[in-house]
């Protein structure tokens, strides 16, 4: 084996063909679509080289303001809310349900496997106000509180959409941090426990600092998926009531796809493309830090 | 030695760029509807089952040798996504020689200023069925698209208020002439515990919202209201077109629209009407086909009323100005239409679409009509309007661009909530108008 991968030809026909299909169906769109940025136009009118124009219109771009703080503010909530779910699920699995947990952890699993648009009907369904009362407002009413209009407005609409999609994908992480919580040796926490560690000490001390790379790991998983929703909000809100629950990848769409201007969508795809880059290599560095620190 | 070499790969992946998009897009030839197709390739939509049927009857009986020729066949998809699938096809010249027009006129006009469609005023003149057409329809078609007519009128609708004489009755209302009018008699229905109209306002359907706005527009400042806004007269944030939002916000306010405008869409705003739970709907006369259905109609086609949308008191408009527009239409690609077997098919449609799709599916078209067709009361009553219509207006988003008529209909269910006022409403369209 070690001859074969220490044949640099050898290496050279067994990557090409990937290396040929990743750079065809991946980098040369993302080059092709980094290039329409400094254009204007589409594929039927043709197009009209604009210089920094896309980039300027960004900028001052009040819609493209708002799309980007509901995407961060989405992104930032939605993320905690998956990965402290899914991180309570998997203490629970391992130091509670044990040896018993599969069920729990097959049931809590099959939202992840549910196709987004019958979530999304799901949810809609479950909140609705008009015409009929969903479940949740019938709840409220049976207790004497007023119903509300959760769909109706940015604020409520919001509140659904993280909702949905921590139930939707606390069952993940959950799976993702359990298998970093496994591999934790049993001695390590029995010496603990033996030292006189009670329960909180024990996860702050010893199962923390030790499942701190898997942690990291479903946190830049979680943040890149957030920062890039799409399917949940389009199948739910479609980006509304108005623009108010519109992510940047929305805008992209609708901007390229509806309103026929490739350009300023390319360049909203970029804006996203860095803005996930950048919070990609600060959770990395205050990873590193941490470790060095420790 | 290392950053320089990035900066160069960074340089070099850029230029590739610039060149790869710069060769992208612009071709003119082939397409996969063009000159010598074997089929006629209809593309329709999922939401409208007329145009489809129509023309498959057609090719089994008046175009039956046109269909021996090139025989039809039908695709659908749904309307939300046509206008992406129009770009896409039109961007890779792969067009069907016919197919649904876009949703958003400016698309339309893009198609033909791109070649891509078929100058059908000039076509028909030359295959001699020109007057196939109503003049009507093509008054509608030619304002929208600057005098030239780009697409088939399959649908020729009015719009305005449908409602429901038993609940007038009921309540002593008679039917209102004026926009205070209209109001008082909302009022009264709030009052007597029924909504007073069934209007949706979810998502892309806030239309049914906007189209308020237009109307109102229309009857206070006159017809040329919008073309005025069009050509940059006026803004939509210009105090007279801000009240217009605003008359229409104070009534969301009131709730007169429902609980809940953003959570309805068109077919629970249509269901509740004709369920006989509200006293009033804005609508256009596409919606025939769902009156004239007892199993959907369940107040019956008797109840049913129509209204010209009122005069507001000292405004510029008149009750007689009729939003009218062609609805869906039917585009003809350029390419498709090379082939005289598809000129033989087009010919055909114009001379026969109209009869066939009046007997048919009681449906009012843009085509003249061949035979005596019998039809019921609602359709007749239309027809009637129709042809009294001596001046035509657009509605609210007709001249706007694709982004504007998002923005427009995406906010018109929180405007009927009363969520946003005028002039918030007005002033995030005109962000988008430029």
């Amino acid at each position: 084996m070690n001859q074969v991968l220490g044949d640099r030809r050898a290496v050279a026909l067994l990557l090409t063909p990937a290396l040929l299909v990743y750079t065809l169906v991946m980098l040369v769109p993302m080059v092709w679509s980094l290039g329409y940025t400094a254009f204007r136009g589409n594929a039927i009118s043709g197009f009209e080289y604009a210089g920094g124009e896309n980039f300027a219109t960004l900028v001052s771009d009040p819609a493209a303001r708002e799309a980007l703080l509901f995407t961060l503010r989405y992104a930032v909530v939605v993320t905690v809310g998956q990965v402290v779910a899914g991180y309570a699920l998997s203490l629970l699995y391992v130091f509670a349900l044990r040896r018993s947990s599969t069920a729990i952890r097959t049931l809590v699993f099959f939202p992840v496997v549910l196709p987004t648009v019958a979530v999304a009907l799901l949810f809609q369904k479950l909140f609705e106000y008009a015409p009929q009362t969903g479940p949740v407002n019938a709840a409220l009413l049976a207790v004497g509180l007023e119903p509300v209009d959760w769909l109706g407005s940015a604020g409520t609409s919001f509140v659904v959409i993280a909702l949905m999609d921590v139930w939707r994908s606390m069952g993940f992480y959950a799976v993702l941090l359990y298998a970093g919580l496994i591999d934790i040796p049993d001695e390590l926490i029995e010496s603990a426990r033996l030292d006189g560690a009670s329960g909180w000490q024990l996860v702050r001390s010893i199962v923390v600092p030790l499942s701190f790379p898997v942690l990291v790991s479903a946190l830049i998983f979680s943040i890149n998926g957030t920062l890039k929703v799409f399917d949940s909000i389009y199948a739910l809100t479609g980006g509304g009531p108005g623009a108010g629950t519109t992510p940047l990848t929305l805008l992209m769409y609708r901007t390229a796809f509806f309103y026929g201007d490739y350009g300023y969508g390319s360049t909203v795809a970029l804006a996203l493309t860095v803005l996930s880059l950048l919070v990609t290599v600060v959770i990395f560095r205050s990873y590193r830090r941490d470790v060095t620190r420790g | 030695m290392r950053r320089p070499r990035a900066v160069a790969s960074v340089a070099g992946v850029g230029a590739l760029a610039l060149v790869l998009t710069a060769c992208g897009g612009g071709g003119t030839s082939g397409g996969s509807g063009g000159a010598g197709a074997d089929e006629l390739t209809f593309l329709g939509l999922n939401e409208n089952e007329t145009i489809a049927a129509t023309l498959t009857a057609l090719s089994e009986d008046e175009c039956a040798a046109e269909n021996e020729a090139q025989p039809l066949t039908v695709t659908q998809q749904s309307q939300e996504t046509l206008d992406q699938q129009l770009q896409l096809l039109a961007g890779q010249d792969s067009l069907p020689q016919l197919f649904t027009s876009a949703n958003a006129p400016a698309l339309n006009t893009e198609l033909f200023e791109a070649d891509s469609t078929v100058d059908l005023g000039t076509a028909l003149d030359e295959l001699g069925v020109a007057d196939g057409i109503v003049p009507a329809a093509r008054s509608v078609v030619e304002q929208l698209y600057d005098g030239t007519m780009i697409v088939l009128p399959t649908e020729l609708n009015i719009e305005g208020l449908w409602y429901n004489e038993q609940l007038l009755e009921e309540n002593g209302i008679e039917v209102p002439t004026t926009w205070d009018e209209l109001v008082e008699a909302f009022a009264t229905l709030q009052a007597a515990g029924v909504q007073p109209v069934s209007q949706a306002g979810s998502g892309g359907d806030g239309w049914g919202i906007t189209r308020w706005v237009g109307n109102y527009l229309l009857r206070d400042l006159g017809p040329e209201a919008l073309q005025a806004v069009r050509d940059g007269d006026a803004e939509l944030t210009d105090p007279e077109y801000v009240a217009a939002a605003q008359a229409v916000s104070d009534l969301g306010a009131e709730g007169y629209f429902g609980p809940s405008p953003t959570s309805i869409d068109y077919a629970t705003a249509l269901n509740t009407f004709l369920a006989g739970d509200a006293g009033f709907i804005y609508m256009g006369s596409w919606a025939l086909a769902a009156f004239n259905d007892p199993e959907q109609n369940l107040i019956g086609e008797d109840a049913i009323g129509f209204l010209p949308f009122p005069e507001v008191e000292g405004g510029a408009g008149s009750a007689d100005q009729m939003p009218a527009n062609v609805g869906t239409a039917v585009s003809v690609s350029a390419a498709g239409y090379e082939d005289e077997a598809t000129q033989a098919w087009v010919r055909c449609v114009v001379e026969n679409y109209g009869t066939v799709a009046l007997r048919d599916s009681g449906q009012i078209t843009g085509f003249t009509v061949g035979e005596d067709v019998e039809v019921p009361a609602l359709s007749q009553l239309v027809q009637d309007q129709i042809a009294a219509v001596d001046e035509s207006v657009l509605w609210f988003e007709g001249y706007f661009s694709a982004a504007a008529t998002t923005t427009s209909q995406t906010n018109g269910g929180l405007l009927g909530a009363g969520q946003l006022s005028g002039e918030e409403f007005m002033t995030l369209v005109q962000a988008d108008l430029g």
